[in-house]
Parts: structure tokens; sequence; C-alpha cells
């Protein structure tokens, strides 16, 4: 038993059914801290990426420090300094937010570097051709960089979302229950591990088929105006 | 260096005084002396390399100078008088200048996400703060000069090289400037869209109501075009004239072999 919900061990078929139920809980943890995550990491990664385009050497160099750091310490890492260390500094954070802010960061750095790819693609000579109509640098960023960056940035943020998602597993070492820590608690108490651990691979396989889907129509969809010819 | 002394009789819309830009080690740009007087036609040919396409651009404020000063329209581009002294200039102060000018670039420059019509109303709109509805008739109305209205609806995309070019010069008048900066118009086209560009920039010089600044690698239009034309090389100008007399007998060598070969290429 679990969350108050029995199963039913008469045969494969049938346990398979009535945890599902369960999983489905798990699934929803999974989702929310996915989503949390994600924003997390695309809102950071923007400002990363102001700071990395950013003209004093004051503000680009420690972003770029924190970037590579993110990027080259294990997830792991983080989100134990996350929930270790940060306590005993008086900065008490939620398990799930913790597990949601180690996402976001490590992502963060990644999501910086798609966002400034994004917007160095845009050709020099749209700034020129602005400035020379006497456009405000923020009218250009609003008009003239972002409807061209965001194509090109939308589906690599699609698909580091499939990457958070399956991500989501390492923070049940922090106690967090998603659905592959649901799916362990249920083996542990009913000792079949094939069941649950099957149908997490099953529901994770559905879950990035339909988020794959979803961006490739996305992708479709967005105006490809916003490419330039060259 | 006061403001009085900065307009003689002649009244040049553009003035340069010793003006030196580099890049890095290079120098672009050697103390250039250059006006150009009000409805004047100016093209500048040179090879490669010359710092042709740097006038307009430091004109255009795209790139900044080291040394010298520019005069536009009576008053310093690159600096303003505070008092009695010049400083460089404030955001405020090149934003007002640029208002005097308008540039057609070599790739055009279209906004690629925009119609041809969002092209011309964007900057009406944004800077000059034009109703949609006039803004539109603005547009209409360029169009109209540069034969362009049928595609208004159309991406750049969806247009030949050329009826880009129409389009980029409709949005440089849009903005009503007083000069006209072209840099290089053709030279990103194929030959056979080349002379619909040539033919609507010559319209322009017809009207005479506009200062207008090219430089180009076409030497026949060029001869036409032009009141008088500049030959640059290495951030000076080595000779400048009137075309029939730079172009059939230039005085320096330098003119004469630049001559030679570009009209042995064709």
């Amino acid at each position: 038993m679990l969350f108050g919900i029995e199963w039913d061990t008469s045969s494969n078929w049938a346990f398979a059914w009535s945890i599902l139920p369960i999983l489905v809980r798990g699934l929803w943890v999974t989702l929310q801290a996915a989503a949390v995550g994600f924003l997390l990491a695309a809102l950071l990664g923007l400002i990363l990426a102001a700071m990395k385009g950013a003209r004093l050497r004051l503000i680009r160099w420690p972003a770029k420090l924190i970037s590579e750091f993110l990027r080259d310490t294990p997830l792991l890492a983080q989100l134990f300094f996350l929930y270790y260390v940060l306590p005993d500094y008086g900065i008490v954070l939620h398990a799930f937010m913790t597990g949601a802010l180690a996402l976001g960061l490590q992502y963060s750095a990644y999501m910086s570097e798609v966002y400034r790819a994004g917007i160095e693609a845009v050709p020099r000579g749209q700034g020129d051709a602005a400035r020379a109509l006497d456009l405000t640098p923020a009218r250009t960023f609003i008009d003239v960089v972002i409807p061209q960056a965001v194509p090109r940035i939308i589906p690599a943020l699609g698909n580091y979302l499939v990457s958070i998602t399956k991500d989501v597993p390492i923070l049940s070492v922090v106690s967090i229950l998603d659905m592959l820590g649901v799916a362990k608690i249920i083996g542990d108490r009913s000792f079949n591990y094939l069941v649950p651990l099957t149908l997490v691979g099953v529901l994770y396989l559905l879950l990035t088929l339909v988020s794959a889907a979803l961006i490739r129509m996305l992708d479709r969809r967005l105006p490809k105006q916003g490419v330039p010819l060259r | 260096m006061n403001e009085q002394a900065s307009v003689p009789d002649t009244d040049p819309i553009i003035r340069f005084d010793k003006v030196v830009k580099r890049f890095g080690e290079t120098t672009i740009l050697d103390q250039l002396d250059f006006s150009v007087a009000r409805n004047e036609i100016v093209t500048i040919i040179g090879p490669s390399g010359s710092g042709k396409s740097t006038v307009l651009r430091i004109l255009m404020t795209l790139e900044t100078i080291q040394e010298g000063l520019i005069h536009v329209a009576g008053e310093p581009l690159w600096h303003e008088l505070q008092g009695d002294r010049l400083v460089p200039a404030s955001v405020e102060h090149l934003r007002k200048m640029r208002k005097h000018m308008g540039m057609v670039f070599q790739q055009f420059n279209l906004f690629p996400h925009m119609t041809v019509r969002r092209n011309i109303t964007e900057a009406p709109m944004r800077v000059l703060g034009l109703s949609r509805a006039e803004a539109e008739a603005l547009a209409e109305e360029y169009l109209q000069l540069v034969g362009m209205m049928e595609h208004a609806d159309k991406f750049p995309r969806q247009l030949s090289g050329g009826q880009q070019q129409r389009v980029a010069i409709a949005r440089a008048l849009a903005m009503r400037p007083k000069i006209m900066l072209f840099d290089e118009p053709t030279s990103a086209l194929d030959p056979e869209l080349v002379g619909e560009v040539l033919s609507v920039i010559r319209n322009l010089a017809d009207q005479h109501d506009l200062t207008m600044l090219l430089v180009t690698h076409e030497m026949q239009f060029a001869r036409q075009i032009s009141d008088r034309v500049c030959f640059f090389d290495k951030g000076v100008i080595v000779e400048e004239g009137p075309p029939e007399q730079l172009f059939t007998a230039p005085a320096e060598a330098r003119t004469q072999a630049f001559l030679k070969d570009i009209l042995a290429r064709g």
C-alpha cells in the first residue's frame, strides 16, 4: 500500500493496473519538478546569457565562470550542495524547491548558450539597419532581434525540457517522491520490481514521444520568416 | 573650433576635417578632408579596402572615429557643444543627427520577419511616432516611387535581390532624410537585376531635393549620375572632380591604374 492505495498481486497485469494510479501521482511530481526546473532554467539562462553578452568584463567573467562550473560538475553534487550546505547558512528550502532549483541551475548554463547562439545568429546587418533607422537598442531587441532569434531557440529549449524530465529521478535522493522513487518503494514493499519499473519505462517513453511530437509541431508552426536568408 | 566658423559660403551639408579612423593597427581613414554640398550627388570609387564604405558607416554612426571632426547639416556629428567646448556626442545627440541621413546597404538588410509594408512602417511608427494609418500612407507613397506597391504584403524572402533593394531604398526614404547614403547598393545583385535598382536611384537623383553619397563599382552609372566623383585609396582622396574629367582625363597615376583595371574587367 502506498498513498492509501492497495495493490492487487493476483497477476502481473492486475498488479500493473492497481499500481498505475500510484505511479501517476509520482508522474505528477515528476512533471511539476520538470516544469519548475525548466522555468527556472529558462529564466536564469536568460540572465546568464545577458551577462555573458555584457560589455563590462566584470559582469561577463563571473557569468562565464558560473556557467562553466554548472556545466562541468555533476548534477548530483550540486543537488547535495544545495540540500545539505545551504541550510547551514540559514537558507532552508522545501525539498521540492531544492530539487527544482538544482535542475534549474544546471540547465540554465546550457540554456544560456542556446539563447546566445540564437541571438548571435541574427546577422550584424540587421543591427546596422535598425540603427540607421534610428530605432532604440531596446526597440531593436524587441522588434528585430527577438523575433529572429526565437524560432532558433524554441526547438533547442524543447529538447532540454525532455532532458530535464529525464533527470528528475535524481531528485529522489533528497526524498522527493517522483515516479521512479514511487516505483522503487512499490518494488521494495511487494518484492516485484519488474512491473513498476517497466511501467515507469513505458510512461517515460510515452512522455518523451509526446513531447518530441509537440516540439516538432511547434517547430513547424513557428514563422520561418524569422529565419534570415543567409 | 566654433560653430560659426564651421559654416562657410558653400554651405556643405557634410564636412570631414582631418578625420582619422583606425581598426587596431590599421589606419582606414588618414586625416581625411572631404565635403559634400547640399543636394550634391557624390560618388566614391576606389579599390576594396580603401575606406570608401567606412566613410558612409561613420556618417551613419555605425562606426566611431578616433580623431578629427565631422559636421552634418552644420552640426558636429560625433561631438556636441557643451558651453563652448566640444565633448563626445551623447546618445540623444547621435539619435538626432541620424535623422538627417538614410542608408542603403549592400546586403539590403531588410527585416526578414516583417512584410514589405511593415519593414517600411516600423521606423516611422517607432521613431517618428506616426500612427499606423499615417505610416502606411507614407509606405505606399514610397513603395509607388520604387515600383513595389504590388509586393507590399510579401516577405523579403519572396522577392528578388533587386526588389529587396528597392524596398530598402523606400524604407530609408520613408524617414525623410536630407542625405541618402548608398553603400555598394548593387554589388550583391545578379547582373540582370542591377538595372532596376540603378534606375530607382537615378530617379531620386533627378528630384534634386536630396543629397546623395554613393559608393559603387558601377562606373558607367557613376559617370551618368554624379556631380562629382572621388577616387579613394588608402584612406585618402587621391583625386576628385566632375565625372567627365575624372573618367576621361584622370591626373593621378593611381586613378589611371584603377580605372584601367576596373574597365578592363568590365
